[in-house]
């Protein structure tokens, strides 16, 4: 009697899973984390944090200067730490900071600025996150190098601290 | 001409599937004591023509033979010939043609090599691995043809994707097919055996050949997939838990969970409901892994399908496949032989099945983190990525308790074993791990608790089994791959606490200094190769007066137009220094990243060591 009760679970445990695959495999494929070294999707468009505008994230990408990505979020601490880092760099280098709002809220994230000091040339927002993982984010927060090619040449992943920021100044120096 | 011979060959194949279902089925019903000479002819049939029409497009490969569709898009004509040859199963059609030969050998070697065999378990086994055939068959000729015609028959073709062509890449394919087709001879004569009520010891020592066979080739191909991975994606890591690395390692889990258990079944005559499961699961894990990376429902390089009716297809042929082994398991059950031992808490026994909980354990990890983003999409419409933290938070703290046991395990006897079996010794080689341990941890500015404990249990299993060696009677192959197991655990653990990386943009005769190390980036050169141009970087660096030069490259190829970076890569038995560069800008400047990682060979040398432990088993060498 257990047995039989095992067995009609298990089978109607497949059967729903193949149902979930057969529907998955509807699903649009964009749910490709892009790995360093890759491309830059040239598809990825945000709203601009204050004026609310849709703009393309490969426009914001500058040919001169060094461009930084940086995903972050008001309600994550670790992003509090690494924001010295960010003004710091803004402030003596050239360099371009493209700062992406993760899964916040709006008014907070526009606090966060107003009383940290905004280091960033622009801000996107991501209020559902899934453009930072199409960039291939695993959280918040992280700092993408990108060269002129689009492409991403490193990923600094959690909080930028001492070493990463001297191994950016030393690629801008250059 | 030639896609005539091989697209017939492949409709013969599949009239001989059909004959074979059929036939087998009747004789399984009413079966005599002797088995029909007619299986033999059908199945050498069979294997004939698989070969011929994989070996037609393999000639087609090789000659470029432009009139066939896949050729066409997959090779070129100035490729080298082992890419052109390694192209043939470097496709969707290509490599569905490859599982279906290695199903149809395998098939024939295990007939011809179970005479010994109760007959009806050998034809019923003939049955679920032709249900499977046919299965393919239908998948290829259908949805995958490799042999269309495409006409007017083109002058040149599309070529191979650049980043494949490999040595290691060019292997690693087959190696890892043999490992998942063996799982369906597990399968199907574990279903046999459940009919004809022969899951026993027998049986055991019989299918635990087919279960060292795909375990040393699936683990040998990941292992190829992942030297591949460490030089040429570039970025110094050798496993990244991208979900196409997890689909070949969850079989693995499950196949690593198996060959323990059959040796209790072997042995004591236990655990039979369980390795059928595990025979099950292994199979359907390697088939999901298939369907997963050939549908597109994960997106990756491995990825050669996107059309969504294979993804359909294999999807319910897979469905089919579980359902029908899970109703033969209920309905079956019952015929578990009943010769229950008793077995003790401390024992032999118990310490295999600690073995297999933590090998379920990691298998669900992987199985989570894999398949729950894809669920969560289609259910939710969220995304979320799984990443490498997610699975070195949930696997690696339970690595302690899964070495201590892997330590002590082996010193166990069956059914019965004293607790006062951890002796002097074992208090000392603890110990002494822990200072060890202790004092690299230390040195090294990581000062967890965390990693001090993962050495020290490493070190306690590695001097459990270097001291193992000394003892007679326990078998080679376990203290040989257990050996293994260690040295891939030490060299993992130092590897990851010791490496060191420097990155910085630099144009030629730049010079950095950075741990004491000085680069110089001496010259670029331009060549060409026969299908590529590349600009050969040319770096000196002095470690301390001891000097390396490297040559990493970038590559242009043409056909299709790519750019890959290849590493240069200096290693010795100490550590590797790893380097590789790539364009930043057009003004001469390149991104120059130098990583130095302590016993990087060791780990392909312990992968190693753990394979030849199954392969001193298969060939029964500690049975002397």
């Amino acid at each position: 009697m257990k047995n039989n009760k095992i067995f009609y679970f298990i089978v109607s445990l497949i059967v729903a899973i193949f149902f979930v695959l057969l529907l998955g495999l509807k699903e649009e494929k964009n749910y490709s984390p892009q790995s360093e070294n890759k491309k830059l999707n040239n598809s990825i468009s945000l709203k601009e944090l204050y004026s609310g505008k849709n703009i393309f994230l490969n426009d914001l990408l500058l040919e001169n200067e060094l461009n930084l990505i940086n995903i972050w979020a008001s309600w994550c601490l670790p992003c509090k730490a690494e924001h010295p880092y960010l003004i710091n760099l803004n402030e003596r280098f050239d360099i371009n900071l493209i700062g992406i709002n993760y899964k916040d809220n709006l008014d907070n994230s526009k606090k966060f600025l107003s009383d940290l000091g905004n280091p960033y040339d622009e801000v996107l927002v991501d209020s559902d996150g899934i453009k930072s993982i199409e960039l291939g984010a695993i959280g918040v927060p992280e700092t993408y190098l990108i060269n002129n090619e689009y492409k991403i040449i490193k990923k600094f992943i959690g909080p930028l601290d001492q070493d990463d920021y001297e191994n950016i100044i030393s690629l801008i120096k250059k | 001409m030639i896609n005539q011979i091989g697209a017939y060959s492949l409709y013969i194949c599949l009239f001989v599937s059909v004959y074979l279902i059929l036939k087998s089925y009747i004789s399984s019903k009413n079966f005599d004591k002797k088995i029909d000479q007619t299986f033999f002819a059908t199945l050498s049939v069979q294997l004939f023509m698989t070969i011929l029409s994989f070996f037609t497009l393999v000639f087609a490969f090789v000659f470029s033979d432009f009139s066939n569709i896949t050729v066409f898009n997959n090779s070129h004509t100035l490729k080298p010939l082992f890419y052109k040859i390694s192209g043939t199963w470097g496709n969707h059609e290509g490599s569905l043609l490859l599982w279906l030969l290695v199903l149809t050998f395998f098939l024939f070697i295990f007939f011809v090599t179970s005479k010994k065999m109760n007959v009806r378990y050998r034809i019923l086994t003939i049955l679920f691995q032709e249900i499977i055939i046919l299965g393919f068959l239908l998948f290829i000729l259908f949805t995958s043809n490799p042999f269309l015609n495409i006409f007017p028959i083109p002058d040149e073709g599309l070529g191979l994707n650049p980043i494949l062509q490999d040595p290691a890449l060019a292997i690693h394919p087959p190696l890892l097919y043999v490992g998942y087709v063996g799982t369906s001879i597990i399968f199907s004569a574990s279903l046999a055996a459940l009919i004809t009520k022969t899951v026993d010891n027998v049986w055991a020592s019989h299918i635990k050949n087919w279960i060292l066979i795909s375990w040393i080739f699936l683990s040998v191909g990941i292992l190829l997939g992942s030297i591949w991975a460490y030089y040429e994606l570039g970025w110094g890591g050798f496993w990244f838990w991208d979900p196409v690395e997890n689909v070949s390692l969850m079989p693995w889990f499950c196949l690593t969970a198996l060959l323990h258990s059959i040796i209790v079944l072997k042995n004591r005559n236990v655990f039979h409901s369980w390795t059928v499961i595990l025979s099950i699961t292994t199979f359907s894990l390697s088939m999901s892994g298939t369907f997963l990376v050939r549908s597109g429902i994960l997106n990756s390089i491995h990825t050669f399908a996107n059309d969504p009716s294979r993804g359909v297809f294999i999807l319910t042929f897979l469905l089919f496949l579980v359902l029908l082994a899970v109703f033969i398991f209920f309905f079956n059950q019952k015929n578990f032989p009943d010769t229950y031992q008793r077995s003790f808490l401390v024992s032999r026994e118990t310490s295999i099945l600690i073995n297999n909980w933590f090998m379920m354990f990691f298998l669900s990890v992987v199985l989570v983190g894999t398949a729950y983003p894809i669920f969560l999409e289609v259910i939710n419409d969220a995304k979320i990525s799984v990443g490498p933290p997610f699975y070195h938070k949930l696997i690696v703290p339970f690595l302690i308790p899964f070495l201590f046991f892997m330590a002590l395990g082996p010193n166990i006897k069956w059914i019965k074993d004293k607790v006062k079996k951890l002796n002097i010794s074992q208090i000392i080689f603890l110990i002494l791990s822990f200072v060890i341990s202790f004092f690299i941890v230390l040195n090294t500015n990581t000062n967890y608790l965390f990693s001090t404990l993962l050495f020290t249990f490493s070190f306690y299993l590695f001097f459990n089994v270097i001291n193992s060696f000394q003892k007679k009677n326990s078998n080679l192959s376990q203290k040989v791959s257990h050996l293994g197991f260690s040295i891939f655990m030490l060299s993992i653990l130092f590897n990851g606490i010791l490496s060191k990386e420097n990155s910085a943009n630099m144009k030629v005769g730049d010079e950095i200094n950075f741990l004491n190390k000085k680069l110089i980036f001496e010259n670029v050169k331009v060549e060409s190769d026969s299908n590529f141009k590349k600009l050969v970087g040319e770096f000196k660096l002095n470690d301390n007066g001891k000097i390396i030069h490297f040559k990493p490259e970038i590559r242009v190829y043409s056909q299709p137009e790519t750019i890959t970076s290849e590493a240069d890569i200096s290693s010795t038995l100490f550590s590797d220094n790893f380097l590789v560069f790539s364009l930043i800008k057009n003004d001469g400047f390149f991104n120059v990243r130098y990583q130095h990682k302590p016993l990087m060979i060791w780990i392909w040398i312990s992968v190693l060591l753990m394979s030849l432990g199954g392969v001193f088993s298969f060939f029964k060498l500690n049975e002397k």
